[in-house]
């Protein structure tokens, strides 16, 4: 997946001024930089999550296998292309196993019920939250905790298998033994798809992330491996931010 | 001061000077509390008097007939024979019949102006709509026997000819009859429903959209599994807003349901309410238990809008309860 040359705003505020990247296949790439300066924007262009909100503009291109993503059916790509959102958006009005099971659904991949109720626990183990969840499947998802609330979104998105998932601080709301099981659980899916993260925990970009992106105001600044983020920066913004020297 | 300065022990307030809740605040706290408990009094005395002003307005009729009454279709002033059955047949029917033609067209253009339309065509259509909202129901009356009734008594022989099999479109093309009532009634809802379901529909949070449209759902899907069902609690109050409304509706349903106090299967057949009745009745009741009848159908038109908001009140509350 690959953005090129992408501009984006919301009316007349121009957000993203110009980004090109490369999200390379069966790689995890690590999105950094300061609150304001374009990661939720960036990832929610990935998927044309951003056009979907009124007074949103962009141009530039978004490749996905060779395709500009203009040119497909948005419902399509976005089934090929999952998003696990900032805050939790778990449906209120369905229970945790329907929300789990929703993609599913609609997308009309289960076959059976068994079918289904097979991938919607294989989903909530793989979030690491069966084991909290497995005796109140038909209870509300709004009786979950933040957190719980956080991983069961990450299920739902991964219930339906996508080619590329991102991530916008899948942690935010996460104690350390959660966020560890996620990580492992990032390292675990990169063997099969591609995935974007965005967080603010750059100890977290250094462990998960073979890439990683530092943008700042709206620009994409550096672009390497994450060693060499980490170790050597090339630009002196990232290695000031890198190093907590940067507000 | 400088904030070193501020945290340094002498410079804090002593605990014993941090007031745990003013007097002051106390006492205006009270009176909002009592005052609020009167204002919500007021409204559930006021019911009460009502209910009570009825019942005592009418004790004849209940002596006379009892709870045949409610039960009874004759209405024969001449002869003092009362009976309000008819008039609850023609209340709960045409309202029935408003509904059922009101909340899918309601609804319908609520979720177009809502999640389809442009914004500023929405907001335009919208006043529009509110403005249908303001139209007197003596004008909509008027309409009914001017524009409608024509038409509808054109339709129904045709209507006849194609579903005649069924009771319900069966019988002479008057024009006025019960679907005429329910038409009109249902033109006088329509903006109720519409404008609120809109208003409710542009309140689910954008989070919730957009987690089901990132899972590759279409802008319909996204309607039917999250839009409506969290906005369905806001759509029933609607319901229940207009269902009270059409229930007490007197002038427009008096001019075009043909006031004849007949209980008929066709809606095609004249019918009278009991608003109606008390209106156009009222005036010339000449007996005393004529006047003590017509007060006793307000009581039963009362209770009847009780109950059917209870009814329908419950209704929503299992249906959510099954939900969760
Ligand atoms: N819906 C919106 N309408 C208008 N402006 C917006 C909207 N969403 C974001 N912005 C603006 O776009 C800019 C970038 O926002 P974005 O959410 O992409 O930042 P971010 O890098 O994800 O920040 P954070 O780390 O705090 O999540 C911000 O300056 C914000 O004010
Ligand atoms: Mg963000």
């Amino acid at each position: 997946m690959e953005v090129r040359g992408l501009r984006a705003g919301y009316g007349s505020n121009e957000v993203l001024k110009g980004v090109t990247a490369r999200f390379l296949e069966k790689a995890v790439t690590a999105i950094i930089g300061p609150s304001g300066c374009g990661k939720s924007t960036l990832v929610r262009c990935l998927n044309r999550m951003h056009e979907t909100a009124p007074g949103t503009t962009m141009s530039g291109q978004v490749v996905l296998y060779g395709r500009d993503v203009l040119s497909l059916d948005p419902v399509v790509l976005r089934r090929h292309v999952g998003m696990v959102f900032q805050r939790p958006n778990p449906f209120p009005n369905m229970s945790i196993f329907d929300n789990v099971a929703s993609g599913l659904v609609l997308n009309g991949i289960a076959g059976g019920r068994s079918e289904l109720e097979g991938r919607v626990e294989a989903s909530l183990r793989q979030a690491s939250l069966w084991d909290e969840v497995k005796d109140r499947l038909r209870r509300s998802a709004l009786g979950l905790s933040g957190g719980q609330q956080q991983r069961l979104c990450i299920a739902r998105a991964l219930a339906v298998s996508p080619n590329v998932l991102l991530l916008d601080e899948p942690c935010s709301a996460l104690d350390p033994i959660a966020t560890a099981r996620i990580e492992e659980l990032v390292l675990e899916l990169k063997k099969q798809l591609t995935i974007v993260i965005v967080t603010h925990n750059m100890q977290q970009a250094a462990r998960v992330s073979d890439f990683t992106a530092f943008m700042l105001l709206g620009e994409l600044v550096e672009f390497s491996a994450t060693g060499t983020i980490f170790t050597k920066p090339s630009d002196k913004r990232t290695e000031d931010y890198v190093t907590g020297r940067f507000g | 001061m400088s904030a070193e300065a501020l945290a340094r022990p002498e410079n804090r307030p002593a605990l014993k000077a941090i007031p745990v809740a003013g007097p002051r605040e106390q006492a205006g706290d009270r009176l909002f509390r009592w005052s609020l408990l009167l204002f919500a009094l007021s409204v559930v005395v006021l019911a009460g008097l009502v209910a009570w002003k009825l019942i005592a307005g009418s004790l004849m009729t209940w002596k006379a007939f009892g709870w045949r009454f409610l039960f009874s279709s004759a209405w024969d002033p001449v002869n003092d024979k009362f009976g309000a059955l008819p008039f609850i047949y023609g209340t709960l029917v045409s309202s029935a019949l408003a509904l059922l033609l009101a909340l899918p067209l309601g609804a319908g253009s609520a979720i177009f102006l809502a999640e389809l339309a442009p914004r500023r065509v929405s907001d335009v259509c919208t006043f529009l709509i509110e403005l249908l909202a303001a139209v007197p129901s003596v004008i909509l009356g008027l309409i009914g026997i001017f524009a409608l009734a024509p038409f509808l008594s054109a339709v129904e022989p045709w209507l006849t000819k194609r579903l005649g099999f069924l009771p319900l479109f069966q019988g002479a093309p008057y024009g006025v009859g019960m679907l005429a009532a329910g038409i009109i009634l249902a033109l006088m809802i329509l903006p109720y429903i519409t404008i609120v379901s809109r208003e409710v529909l542009l309140g689910v949070p954008r989070p919730l959209k957009e987690g089901v449209l990132a899972l590759g759902a279409t802008r319909w899907e996204m309607v039917t599994r999250v839009s409506l069902p969290y906005s369905a609690p806001g759509i029933a109050g609607a319901v229940f807003l207009s269902l009270g409304r059409a229930l007490g509706e007197t002038m427009a349903v008096t001019m075009v349901i043909g006031n004849t106090p007949k209980i008929s299967a066709s809606l095609f057949q004249p019918g009278y309410t009991m608003a109606a009745v008390i209106a156009n009745e009222l005036a010339e009741a000449v007996s005393d238990l004529h006047l003590q009848s017509l007060i006793a159908i307000g009581l039963t038109l009362f209770g009847v809008t009780i109950l059917v908001n209870a009814a329908a009140r419950l209704m929503l509350l299992r249906l959510s309860k099954r939900h969760s």
